[in-house]
């Protein structure tokens, strides 16, 4: 115990000596917080879009009102043939094109049905895909519109039509910052874990200095929760600002308590420490520590559902984001933030938690030796 | 006497895959002694060190050190003994109060024998008033005699010395030596590795490693006159030059 503590107050003199430390702890979550989630934002706007239009009619003019008015899109191209429009995509003007065939009004008045021809650009397939839905979307509703006008009330509707009526629980806004803010935050949680910490250890390793803890009775457990316990309260005090800001700038006041998040954001750092300080065991030179933390990290957040939904990851992917502590967090955070899960309702993700935590840290403390071979 | 040896070496060998770094050693130091050990670069002084501070296991052969045995109770040998390797190993960015602190609080020392060893150590080296300095802004010389200091904050019953004054002015050198004469005095055993001759003569008894193995082993004195030269300079170059294997 008495071991520890001289542990715990060399490191921390260090950290607290350390400028860049306190600075990156402060303003790395500051500028992510507040610049990711307003960029990185998965709605699309701004689609251009280009139009073809042989009818020149009333309902011609009344649905590219309709679509430019929605705000998603862009009038961008106004074309008189398919390949002068084809040409605006190339150019990458535009994004989409609608064609409205000639005799557009007189077909749809003379034979109550038409057909439009929607060409996308799908070089951003996100963009194309939403593009593409939205005005589908659009187009339905102007269909609508149409029959109701002409269709008059006491007349039988020949065509059964269900509506459906989204309602969007938990989020119901469906606001984007929501859903990243949490995320970000454990994004950045997880990167200050994972890398301080074992280039940490490292640098003792290139100082020198480690010969000299290795040539002494200190413990390697000891050892382990000398380093363990510093970078758990710094992962802790960036948690804290990110929530601050997320509650003061982007009014995030999580359903659930604060309690339950840093109850898990405990376990979990301890596995995701531990996690660093295994990687330390074996990295020779802070490079070394460096790339592959960072390279296993992005990995770990891509896989982690923050930025694509686990549900639409092929089955391969899914069995992997199990084994990603990451996404474990992602999830936690989002339950409690925005559904008020209490702890019964994570219990699996806790139970789950301590393995990765256990896991870790035992592989780290085996893999640690005072004496080589 | 067999009780005053605090280190006893038998046929201790060190192999790195084909290459065997420490060949067959033996020798024994007796408490108190300042233990001289000596070799070209790449001799395997610093593997064979290592071995002793449980650092490094050895490959086969016997050795204890303070009545501990290396392969089994390294770690209470680690409790026994102090160690100053060739890379500086004090934190350069803490205070040279922190490390003092630092270093005697991991060996145990209560809180107020640790304030009043620190303030000893302090007087000691004339580093009064420079205790909340960095030790990242202290000379060379300075450093090494505070790592030297804080090595032996615990009274250990050996302090291991790989090259200390390496890089160290003459009159430093000689303080440092001054240093080591006092912890003898204190019947703390010193093994140390140098390149200076000069300080191979303050040794009590010196032996000189080639190639992995130990060529000779006595008082400087008596290895002079074995073999009929003026200085230690002369017999280490007599052996050194038999070596075979490359310098680093």
């Amino acid at each position: 115990m008495r071991m520890l503590k001289f542990l715990l107050q060399k490191e921390l003199q260090q950290i607290l000596r350390d400028p860049s430390i306190i600075r990156i702890l402060f303003i790395m979550p500051m500028i992510q917080l507040l610049i990711l989630p307003l960029a990185a934002d998965y709605e699309i706007k701004n689609i251009n879009l280009g139009v073809i239009d042989h009818d020149h009619s009333q309902y011609s003019r009344n649905l590219i009102n309709k679509i430019i008015s929605s705000g998603y899109f862009r009038l961008k191209d106004y074309s008189a043939t398919f390949p002068q429009a084809i040409k605006s995509i190339e150019l990458d003007k535009a994004d989409l094109i609608l064609e409205i065939p000639g005799h557009f009004d007189r077909d749809l008045i003379q034979e109550n049905n038409n057909t439009l021809f929607v060409a996308v650009n799908a070089i951003n397939g996100i963009k194309a895909g939403l593009g593409s839905a939205y005005i589908q979307a659009i187009i339905n509703d102007y269909n609508q519109d149409i029959r109701t006008q002409w269709i008059q009330f006491p007349r039988f509707n020949p065509q059964p039509m269900i509506e459906v009526v989204t309602n969007n629980w938990y989020n119901p806004n469906m606001n984007y910052r929501v859903f990243m803010v949490p995320g970000i935050l454990v994004m950045l949680v997880t990167m200050i874990g994972s890398s301080f910490a074992a280039n940490n250890i490292v640098r003792e390793k290139e100082m020198g200095t480690i010969e000299q803890i290795n040539v002494s009775p200190i413990k390697k457990y000891q050892f382990i929760l000398g380093k363990l316990i510093p970078f758990l309260v710094l992962a802790m005090t960036v948690l804290t600002v990110g929530l601050i800001i997320a509650r003061v700038v982007y009014g995030i006041v999580p359903l659930g308590s604060y309690s339950t998040i840093y109850f898990f954001a405990t376990i979990y750092l301890i596995a995701i420490l531990g996690f660093g300080l295994l990687l330390s065991t074996y990295a020779q030179t802070q490079q070394q520590s460096m790339l592959v933390s960072f390279f296993i990290t992005m990995i770990f957040n891509l896989l982690s559902g923050l930025y694509t939904p686990i549900e639409s990851m092929p089955e391969w992917a899914q069995i992997i984001t199990r084994f990603n502590p990451v996404s474990y967090f992602i999830e936690v955070m989002r339950m409690v933030m925005l559904k008020g899960s209490g702890i019964a309702d994570i219990r699996p993700h806790i139970i789950a938690m301590l393995g990765f935590a256990v896991f870790f840290n035992s592989w780290a403390i085996l893999n640690y030796r005072k004496r080589s071979v | 006497m067999q009780t005053d040896k605090v280190i006893s070496v038998s046929n201790l060998t060190k192999k790195f895959g084909d290459f065997t770094a420490v060949d067959n050693i033996s020798f024994d130091c007796v408490k108190g002694e300042i233990f001289g050990f000596l070799g070209a670069n790449g001799a395997g002084k610093t593997t064979a060190m290592r071995m002793l501070c449980g650092l490094s296991l050895p490959t086969s052969g016997e050795a204890s050190v303070a009545g501990f045995d290396v392969y089994k109770e390294s770690e209470l040998i680690k409790k026994k003994i102090g160690y100053m390797s060739q890379k500086f190993s004090l934190y350069e960015d803490l205070t040279v109060w922190e490390n003092i602190r630092f270093y005697a609080g991991i060996y145990g020392l209560s809180d107020s024998n640790i304030r009043e060893k620190s303030r000893q150590l302090l007087t000691e080296l004339h580093l009064e008033g420079q205790e909340n300095a960095l030790v990242r802004s202290l000379p060379l010389g300075w450093k090494q005699k505070l790592a030297f200091s804080v090595a032996i904050v615990h009274n250990p019953a050996i302090v291991f010395l790989d090259e200390p004054t390496g890089g160290v002015d003459p009159i430093t050198r000689r303080e440092f030596w001054g240093l080591i004469y006092e912890a003898s005095a204190r019947d703390i055993t010193v093994f140390v590795t140098t390149h200076y001759m000069d300080e191979a003569e303050y040794c009590n008894r010196v032996s000189i490693m080639v190639d992995g193995k130990i060529e000779a082993l006595d008082t400087p004195a008596n290895l002079k006159q074995h073999y009929n030269a003026d200085s230690m300079d002369e017999v280490f170059l007599h052996l050194a030059r038999t070596a075979t294997r490359s310098q680093d």
